[in-house]
């Protein structure tokens, strides 16, 4: 089995793989990645879910290229995720799961997503993830300093090929464009030696 | 429908008043007729049963009686919205003359329950006036002794043209063939003299035969029973390559297709997938039909399939299998409608813009199958939320905007607001969720972090929430 090498912008999810967000920003990550993403997008929400994405505030390209499937039902819910992952043609599959993922379930919509070539991002409650996901981000909306600005604080809880880090991003929610805020923070990674 | 004893008569609403559109014989022998308002037939007769009349059934049934009546005449057509008119040149001989093949007629039509009433004559005009005037044979040679006792209005002429004539007197047929013709022209036009002369066989009047709407439904049956799902498959693939090769010679699309399978104890199982938009795919058809025949319980074994597409819409020829957006179209258009097939085809949908301020009607959800994408116009103005949810009620809010509410157990203090943006309610709906009258929208950026819609109705002071910003 060949894997991909890890993408060279942090931001950028690994092709052909699962990955999982949670918090209260996962929604403005998702269609952040969504507008980063070329080809059509499916969104599942369960059918009883209240927030539905709203077509003027998406980023641009995304309104159009959106699918919103509204199945009945957990089980219905992660047949759709399978099958849509599983489907050549489909940029990203966006799904709100509202139970946690077992393993099993994790690792069915992996293999799905290498069969279909399909990128994947399951939004989750707290602590509801898969351990088969290829990684796990943390999203949290900031509080800006200046008016114009909003933050959003982007960590990676969880990373099979790499290490977990945290960015704090100012996006606008309009673009696939993003500006990183330069931060002090610790240190996770280690030092590299001069030369 | 129980069958009715006694005066019964379809009922038609034209204008504002109901009449009668169809009686039957104890009907009209009550003395009510055709066209009757429904009000004076009550008056005549109180103990009439009525019933709406639907007309569009009435036309299949027509259609289907006319394809039926095709074994007397290859030109069968309809003759109106109550009639068929058949051409029999050269077929009576082979039902032992006029007369046998009129009685066969009416007594197959008898032995259905239909009242009908049937003419033969040497002309298309005869045959329509005496069809509707008791029935009967012209012999040849006399037309005008057997229909110049008929009124006028059997001519096919209009109401205010049979009015007219009957004002100058002139009440049958035989008084109009021996009036001059030229007077006649000048005051009522020329129709009604072409009427008399296509009636007398002056002038010629084809019969021609209506193009039969294409069936799309093949069939096979099975000298042996078949009941594993392979082979099942295998008989829906040759009867998905009629089907398809039908499609494609009428040039539509199949949106749904049907296949029915007959078990050997006379039980039927039907399993109907539906597409995503039309399609004359055999392999990639049978792909969409593999989980529905899978849950078919076969029984002691199937002998006859049936397939056939109940919903058919055009579609223009189209390059296949060409570059690669074709496949990616193809490809979606196939994860759509497998998605649809299990969830419901309402249940995949698009977001499409609406021409509206109201958040909740600024775009529509509509089924992806049905609705081609459309681009959002580009808009200035206020920026809105990424994420819209019917309106929850903020509690402990304070001040305008509130310095400090709480929403859904948490508390939030406001770091920044913008607004208000006033919404007014679009008076031409009356939509529930906007009785409250005029909302004033804030975008409120709070020290917590969530970047939120709140908006207050100024008649009642209330606060909500009604969406989440990225």
């Amino acid at each position: 089995m060949r894997f991909d090498p890890a993408p060279a912008d942090p931001l950028t999810l690994l092709q052909r793989r699962v990955h999982e967000a949670e918090g209260r920003g996962r929604r403005a990550f998702a269609l952040f990645q969504a507008a980063r993403h070329p080809g059509p997008l499916v969104w599942i929400v369960p059918s009883h879910a209240p927030e539905l994405p709203m077509l003027r505030g998406l980023p641009q390209g995304v309104g159009e290229r959106l699918h919103v499937l509204r199945p009945v039902g957990e089980t219905d819910l992660l047949w759709c995720v399978e099958e849509a992952l599983r489907a050549a043609p489909v940029g990203l599959v966006i799904a709100e799961p509202s139970s946690p993922m077992s393993l099993t379930v994790g690792r069915r919509f992996q293999l799905a997503a290498e069969a279909g070539r399909t990128t994947g991002l399951m939004l989750i409650r707290q602590d509801a993830g898969s351990n088969a996901t290829e990684t796990r981000w943390l999203c949290e909306p900031r509080p800006a300093t200046a008016a114009d600005s909003t933050l959003h604080h982007w960590s990676t809880t969880k990373n099979k090929k790499g290490t977990i880090n945290d960015w704090v991003v100012d996006w606008n929610g309009a673009t696939a464009a993003v500006h990183m805020v330069s931060q002090a923070r610790q240190r996770l990674e280690p030092a590299v030696a001069p030369h | 429908m129980r069958p009715i004893e006694g005066p019964f008569a379809l009922t038609h609403r034209s204008g504002n008043s109901d009449h009668l559109h169809c009686v039957n014989v104890a009907a009209i022998a009550r003395g009510l007729r055709r066209g009757m308002a429904l009000a004076d037939a009550r008056a005549i007769c109180p103990d009439l049963a009525t019933h709406a009349a639907d007309l569009a059934a009435e036309a299949a049934a027509l259609a289907s009686l006319r394809r039926w009546a095709g074994r007397y005449a290859p030109m069968v057509g309809t003759d109106g919205t109550d009639g068929l008119i058949a051409d029999i040149s050269g077929v009576p001989h082979l039902f032992g003359g006029e007369a046998d093949l009129r009685d066969d007629l009416q007594a197959r039509l008898d032995r259905a329950g239909l009242a009908a009433v049937s003419a033969i004559a040497g002309t298309r005009g005869a045959a329509h006036a005496l069809a509707r005037h008791g029935g009967g044979i012209v012999p040849d040679g006399r037309l005008i002794e057997c229909i110049g006792h008929l009124p006028v209005t059997a001519l096919r002429v209009d109401h205010d043209t049979a009015e007219g004539l009957s004002r100058m007197g002139l009440m049958r047929i035989a008084d109009l063939i021996q009036v001059a013709r030229a007077p006649l022209v000048r005051r009522f036009s020329s129709g009604l003299m072409l009427r008399l002369d296509q009636a007398l066989g002056a002038q010629p009047e084809p019969v021609g035969g209506e193009p039969d709407a294409p069936h799309f439904g093949v069939r096979m049956t099975l000298p042996e029973p078949i009941g594993k799902q392979e082979d099942v498959m295998a008989g829906l693939a040759r009867l998905l390559d009629r089907l398809c090769a039908k499609l494609a010679l009428h040039r539509r699309g199949a949106r749904r297709v049907r296949l029915e399978l007959r078990r050997v104890d006379r039980g039927t199982v039907t399993v109907e997938i539906g597409l995503a938009r039309p399609m004359r795919d055999p392999l990639r058809i049978a792909a969409l039909f593999a989980k529905g025949v899978d849950e078919v319980d076969s029984g002691y074994g199937i002998d006859a399939l049936r397939l056939s597409a109940p919903l058919t819409e055009a579609m223009a020829p189209e390059q296949i299998g060409g570059g690669p957006t074709i496949r990616h179209e193809d490809a979606l258009a196939d994860l759509l409608s497998s998605l649809g097939n299990r969830i419901g085809f309402d249940r995949v949908l698009r977001l499409l813009p609406a021409d509206s301020l109201i958040p909740e009607r600024s775009f529509v959800l509509a089924p992806a199958a049905y609705a081609p994408p459309e681009t959002a116009p580009s808009h200035a103005g206020p920026s809105r939320p990424i994420t819209l949810f019917p309106p929850e009620p903020v509690t402990a809010a304070t001040g305008t905007p509130p310095a400090s509410f709480r929403w859904r157990r948490m508390r939030f203090t406001t770091l920044r607001a913008t607004g208000p943006e006033r919404i007014t309610p679009e008076w031409w709906f009356d939509d529930p969720a906007w009785r409250s009258g005029l909302r004033d929208y804030w975008r409120i950026e709070t020290q917590q972090g969530p970047r939120l819609w709140l908006f207050t109705t100024p008649q009642t002071q209330g606060w909500y929430m009604q969406g989440e910003f990225a």
